[in-house]
């Protein structure tokens, strides 16, 4: 700290350029980004390190023998890769709905002037504190409840999931979407308007595809919360096991005598990286799109 | 016709809030309607599986709803506020919510510290090891909670964990202690949520103008104080969001204890409120009290909640 300080001072003629005190910073920042990364890399290290090094009392950074016995084990326990493609199904149908669904919404509470709009923006917000786990309760009795009449979406079933995803990712997307909705300058309404448009072509045709790269910001947030989801999964999946979910194939590994900690790994690794994946790609519009949405 | 919607347009776009400046889309039938039938699907969605839920929450916590109720063998009964009764009379509820309080408390403030830390190192430092440390942070950002949980179990594990064989610790069991427990959370929650504050905090600094930072080092000014006197203030309006949203967040925390702590910790010591309710209602049927404790959260978090949109009027925000 004090070395920055004098840093600073001694080349207050030229801010911009601070030698001593920016190699310091930047030597830290490095260090710094290597511990932060340090917990993935190790989980990644131990899913390719043979077992007897994973359950070695010795452990080291590094592995000689790199090895997929831990994949194998993950995937061919019992339906991993089942389990796998449902929590990708799950994901999927959530960030398709929820973008579609918040769209819409979006576009009305921006472009139009009406009764309620801003108790309606309030209620979006508050929406988005309501702790989910609370809601577990009943909503398990409401799934119970609809199971019974409407097959496919009660306990037991892939909609029991997909549901409450649903409504716990619109209010947050709804209000991000919201900036970038507003940020479609109105004129191009009025000329689409003009030129005989009707509303839904405009809506389809002209806002949407404006507006997509915010849906792609937004989509990141309900795709993590769905993907990362543990709570429902393991209180709606009771007994189909079938249609479980990655998290709970990843608790299989936990054993109360020994942990099967290559197991965990490689299995946790397989779960974090489409996450990953989807970070990347969209990391760009991710850092603009909180930026509108904090800011506007 | 145009030029008269034009005008309303132009107007109409700035008065927020009061609505009383109507602004008209090109006269169309039904054009009343449009902004419901656009909110329709979304109104449906969380009215069916966010408001209904919440009205069943606050209806079992007045009820007695145990195993017996849900399968149908005894019919439910009426207790008025017995189960709240119930619960603040348990010593352990209130050891549950202060433990809460505090942690959450800890997470926010130390998720806030190194968020903020890390934006202003970044505006410090070239693009190389910019990048390295945005890279590494949207990395843990990434992460889900039940594989970061899991995996810093491991670096902690007592066995075959590389963190106590660097520090010497032998076989300290982290999760066996209720502190050492609570702290072991604690580190894996700030690293999974600091890359948002950080993020965030980042984008906020490098939309102040340059001059000011400038002026501020040429008067001598440390980076503590550039931070306290001149960013702090200028980005009051993100700080208060990144706060609010961590409270919220930290208030939450669900999987982390629930996997790290193997469901609460020995004998419950590592409970919070969110885990404590799941576990009341789950693990024990007693759904009404569970109920009780996620109304009392419900509660909690509208307070803070309120407390989130008079700042934000007070900024002056449109809405």
């Amino acid at each position: 700290m004090s070395g920055a300080r004098q840093g600073a001072v001694r080349t207050v003629r030229t801010p911009r350029i601070r030698r001593p005190g920016r190699l310091a910073a930047e030597t830290g920042a490095l260090l710094l980004a290597a511990a932060v990364a340090f917990p993935l890399y190790w989980m990644v290290l131990s899913a390719f390190k043979p077992a007897g090094e994973v359950q070695s009392t010795e452990p080291v950074p590094w592995t000689l023998h790199p090895s997929l016995d831990a994949f194998r084990r993950v995937f061919q326990q019992q339906d991993f890769g089942r389990y796998f493609l449902n929590s990708l199904f799950v994901a999927g149908v959530v960030v398709i709905a929820s973008a579609l669904i918040a769209f819409l919404a979006a576009t009305a509470v921006t472009r139009f002037r009406f009764r309620f709009r801003t108790t309606l923006l309030i209620m979006f917000l508050v929406a988005q504190m309501v702790p989910v786990e609370a809601l577990t309760i009943p909503l398990f009795f409401l799934m119970r409840d609809v199971g019974d009449a409407v097959p496919g979406i009660g306990l037991n079933t892939l909609g029991s999931l997909i549901l409450p995803h649903l409504a716990f990712s619109l209010p947050f997307a709804i209000w991000m979407l919201r900036g970038f909705v507003k940020a479609v300058p109105e004129a191009l309404e009025e000329a689409a308007y003009l030129d005989g448009a009707s509303r839904s072509r405009f809506l389809w045709q002209i806002l949407f595809p404006l507006v997509f790269p915010g849906l792609v910001a937004t989509s990141v947030f309900s795709f993590i919360s769905t993907w990362n989801d543990f709570l429902f999964a393991k209180s709606f999946i009771i007994s189909a096991t079938e249609n479980s979910t990655l998290p709970m194939a990843l608790l299989v590994f936990f054993k109360p005598d020994e942990n099967d900690w290559g197991g965990i790994m490689a299995a946790s690794t397989v779960m974090t990286v489409p996450v990953l994946v989807f970070f990347v790609l969209v990391q760009r519009r991710l850092v603009s799109g909180l930026g509108g949405a904090v800011k506007d | 016709m145009t030029l008269t919607v034009k005008e309303a347009r132009a107007g109409g776009g700035r008065t927020p809030l009061t609505g009383a400046r109507r602004v008209r889309p090109p006269s169309r039938r039904g054009s009343r309607w449009t902004p419901w039938l656009y909110l329709a699907p979304a109104l449906v969605v969380l009215g069916g599986l966010l408001v209904y839920p919440i009205y069943q929450l606050g209806l079992i916590s007045f009820l007695e709803y145990t195993q017996a109720q849900v399968s149908g063998g005894e019919p439910t009964s009426f207790q008025g506020l017995a189960n709240y009764a119930e619960l603040f009379g348990d010593g352990q509820f209130w050891q549950v919510l202060l433990a809460t309080v505090v942690f959450a408390a800890a997470c926010v403030l130390c998720t806030l510290a190194v968020g903020c830390s890390f934006a202003v190192l970044l505006t410090r430092i070239r693009a190389v090891p910019r990048l390295a440390l945005m890279l590494a942070a949207l990395g843990a950002w990434a992460t889900p909670a039940i594989t970061g949980s899991t995996v810093w179990v491991f670096l902690f594990d007592p066995d075959f964990g590389p963190v106590n064989r660097v520090l010497g610790l032998g076989d300290f069991s982290w999760t066996y202690g209720r502190y050492s427990a609570f702290a072991l959370v604690l580190l894996e929650v700030v690293w999974c949520s600091f890359p948002f504050v950080m993020v965030t905090v980042y984008a906020g600094i490098r939309a102040i103008p340059e001059e000011v930072l400038e002026a501020a080092a040429l008067d001598g000014a440390s980076q503590w104080r550039i931070w306290r006197s001149v960013m702090a203030p200028m980005l009051r309006p993100i700080l208060v969001v990144v706060t609010i949203q961590s409270v919220i967040w930290d208030f939450k925390v669900f999987t982390q204890i629930y996997v790290m702590t193997n469901g609460g910790g020995i004998a419950g010591q590592n409970l919070v409120l969110n885990v404590y309710a799941y576990q009341k209602a789950f693990a024990s049927s007693q759904y009404s009290l569970g109920s009780a404790i996620g109304i009392v959260m419900l509660l909690i978090l509208l307070a803070v909640t309120l407390v989130y949109l008079r700042l934000l009027r007070r900024q002056g925000e449109e809405l």
